[in-house]
């Protein structure tokens, strides 16, 4: 996912305006790989120090990369409330189902009888309540200007993110208001499948809870 | 129209997803580890690659460069 | 030219005026008249930055970001609300940020209530957050001196890209003082800003970080930060001095707890006590010296805070045991009066008059 939207900046030729909050999470190396300006955030507050970028930067690209723990559980407010406010953000929310760097523990988008360190008997709605759908809950918001679900298991999907995460910029570059994309991505390692299987996962399980496409799109 | 890839063997992880998605099945597993100790993917089957670049869209590693021939389509 | 402000709006235009442009707040008694200033003033000023936060925690966190893209940065709170702070102000400290984060004590711990207390001492000096870090704490004790430590708070910040705390309380700011501005904007005067965030045109991308994987390097992180803060240990020390040369006993205490001492020492000195006052103006740094020196004319130290003690513990290590140390606090938000204390402090005092005999 990372390569894909590095890309996107070199095609809108965006690398000398970006700027962004990486998460407390595997993706928080992204750094070592691309070359923009970056600066880490605590563990969920990426859309708070972005909000703080932005406001005091509205020409540069500001954007936050965050997993489905660091945006969901823990950053769940600073979320909520940017998204509300409207903030000229893009947010990147990495859903792959687990907490990944950590080892594999259940994330707020687990889903329902899934397996994990911390759910070993599966999730269990009585105890652990429903996976999150983040798009659909800040659709409800009167701010947010896009929000959409996209994947990265396959081709297809991977071209289709490339032009969410192009459109989602367009949005901030017109000030239009705050974007979000939500990135359906495999974790082989915690989800204890292969590559190939994991790709099949997202298609087969995966986006049936979380179905993919355009959540909220006002006109840009 | 014809291609070919060149695959950095060291960033490769041995994920196969470029194996998976090639058209062609011009990758394979390579039969020699890298210096991380996977074994990475290895471009072999020559003639039938298109150059269509699936491989290098589902590369994680963006370890796949694409060339495509200009010298093929004036030979046809 | 005076004008009669409270403390908490004189925080807020003096701010302004050495430059703040950013202000992230939220509310908490006895603070909110800070947020509620800084909402219309920063409405009126270029580039000025308003938000009330969702939380004390999303305010340190858009600090971070207002900070490492270039602004002069701001946050206030009250005890509660700066535990809450507290891995964002570990977060500043180890990715030597600038910032201003104004604390306005009041009754704790939990919920506590709102009136003055100065409970948050050890949170404040020996740091909230996690990690090896000190921050300045600035303790004024008028209206007059939270706008002056202000400015102070802003220049130290970015000299020492550092944040920097103001430790006041329910009372600094709620009460209303007359009190004076510098006639003109400050303009800042960033002397290294290649920490700055602004895109990486015409120059290597940047990166402002403290996740540091190797432990060799984030050692020798922690020795830098280390380095930096034994300088302003050496150079960034103030505090202030009343009718100390003659003393047979010295009276330690720092904001409104120093204003009542000042006012208990002034009756005690009409009945002939030899009493002097010793006020850190900076808590961190800790005035270590002028402890030292005056335990070489008396060996009398009377600490008095508004909480159980916390001061105390540094008064103590500052003397090695070369002084007595005497004790007297009230926490969980009672003020007391000059008067009380006074007759608390002359008790101490006769006591360690017969103890020499």
């Amino acid at each position: 996912m990372k390569k894909v939207y590095a890309e996107v900046l070199d095609e809108m030729d965006l690398r000398e305006k970006a700027i962004c909050v990486p998460p407390a999470g595997c993706a928080v190396l992204a750094y070592d790989y691309i070359d923009i300006d970056m600066v880490e955030a605590p563990h969920g507050r990426g859309a708070a120090v972005a909000t703080g970028i932005k406001r005091v930067r509205p020409e540069n690209l500001v954007f936050s990369y965050q997993g489905d723990g660091d945006l969901a559980a823990i950053g769940t407010a600073e979320t909520l409330h940017a998204a509300n406010r409207g903030e000229q953000i893009t947010i990147f929310f990495v859903n792959n189902a687990v907490y990944g760097m950590t080892g594999g523990q259940m994330a707020p988008t687990s889903l329902l009888g899934q397996k994990t360190t911390t759910s070993p008997a599966g999730r269990d709605p009585g105890r652990e309540g429903y996976p999150i759908k983040v798009c659909e809950v800040l659709a409800q918001l009167g701010a947010p200007a896009y929000l959409e679900r996209v994947a990265v298991n396959k081709p297809a999907a991977i071209r289709n993110t490339k032009k969410a995460i192009a459109k989602a910029f367009q949005y901030q570059l017109r000030k239009t208001g705050f974007s979000l994309v939500e990135i359906l991505s495999p974790c082989p390692t915690n989800w204890k499948l292969n590559s190939v299987e994991s790709c099949a996962w997202i298609d087969d399980v995966m986006s049936k809870v979380f179905p993919l496409g355009v959540i909220k799109e006002t006109t840009c | 129209m014809k291609g070919h890839i060149h695959i950095d063997q060291e960033l490769c992880k041995g994920c196969s997803l470029c194996i998976e998605f090639c058209p062609r099945g011009s990758i394979v597993i390579a039969k020699k580890l890298n210096i991380k100790g996977y074994y990475p993917a290895d471009f072999v089957d020559k003639k039938e690659c298109t150059g269509c670049a699936t491989c290098a869209v589902m590369c994680p590693e963006a370890a796949i460069e694409v060339y495509r021939d200009e010298k093929a389509d004036e030979r046809k | 030219m005076k004008r009669l402000m409270s403390g908490n709006n004189a925080i807020g235009e003096a701010a302004v005026l050495a430059g703040c442009t950013c202000y992230f707040g939220y509310p908490i008694t006895p603070q909110n008249e800070l947020p509620e200033y800084m909402a219309k003033r920063l409405a009126a000023v270029p580039d000025g930055v308003f938000i009330q936060a969702e939380s004390e925690l999303a305010a340190i966190n858009m600090v971070l970001g207002a900070s490492v893209a270039g602004a002069r940065a701001m946050t206030s709170s009250s005890s509660p609300g700066i535990s809450l702070k507290q891995e964002g102000i570990s977060f500043l400290a180890a990715q030597e940020l600038p910032a201003v984060i104004v604390n306005m004590m009041r009754g704790g711990p939990g919920l506590g209530n709102i009136s003055p207390a100065q409970s948050d001492y050890f949170q404040a000096t020996r740091g909230g957050g996690h990690g090896d870090y000190k921050i300045i704490v600035l303790a004024p004790a008028s209206v007059q001196e939270l706008a002056d430590t202000t400015a102070l708070a802003f220049d130290l910040a970015d000299m020492f890209r550092t944040p920097v705390m103001i430790l006041g309380d329910g009372m600094l700011g709620q009460m209303m003082e007359p009190v004076t501005f510098p006639a003109k904007k400050k303009e800042r005067h960033l002397a290294h800003a290649d920490y700055v965030l602004t895109g990486a045109k015409g120059r290597p991308a940047r990166l402002v970080k403290s996740l540091i994987l190797d432990p060799k390097e984030a050692e020798d992180h922690n020795w830098k930060l280390y380095r930096k803060y034994q300088r302003i240990e050496q150079q960034e020390v103030r505090y202030e001095t009343f009718m100390l040369d003659d003393a047979a006993m010295a009276v330690l205490a720092y904001g409104t707890a120093a204003r009542i001492a000042r006012g208990a020492i002034k009756r005690l000195r009409e009945e002939g006590l030899k009493i002097g006052l010793i006020r850190p103006l900076t808590l961190w740094p800790f005035p270590n010296k002028i402890i030292q020196d005056t335990a070489k004319h008396l060996h009398d130290f009377f600490v008095f805070e508004m909480s159980t003690g916390q001061m105390v513990e540094d008064v103590k290590l500052a003397l090695e045991g070369k002084a007595r140390v005497h004790f007297y606090g009230r926490p969980g938000g009672v003020v007391p009066t000059p008067v009380e204390l006074s007759r608390i402090i002359s008790r101490h005092y006769y006591q360690s008059q017969k103890r020499k005999k």
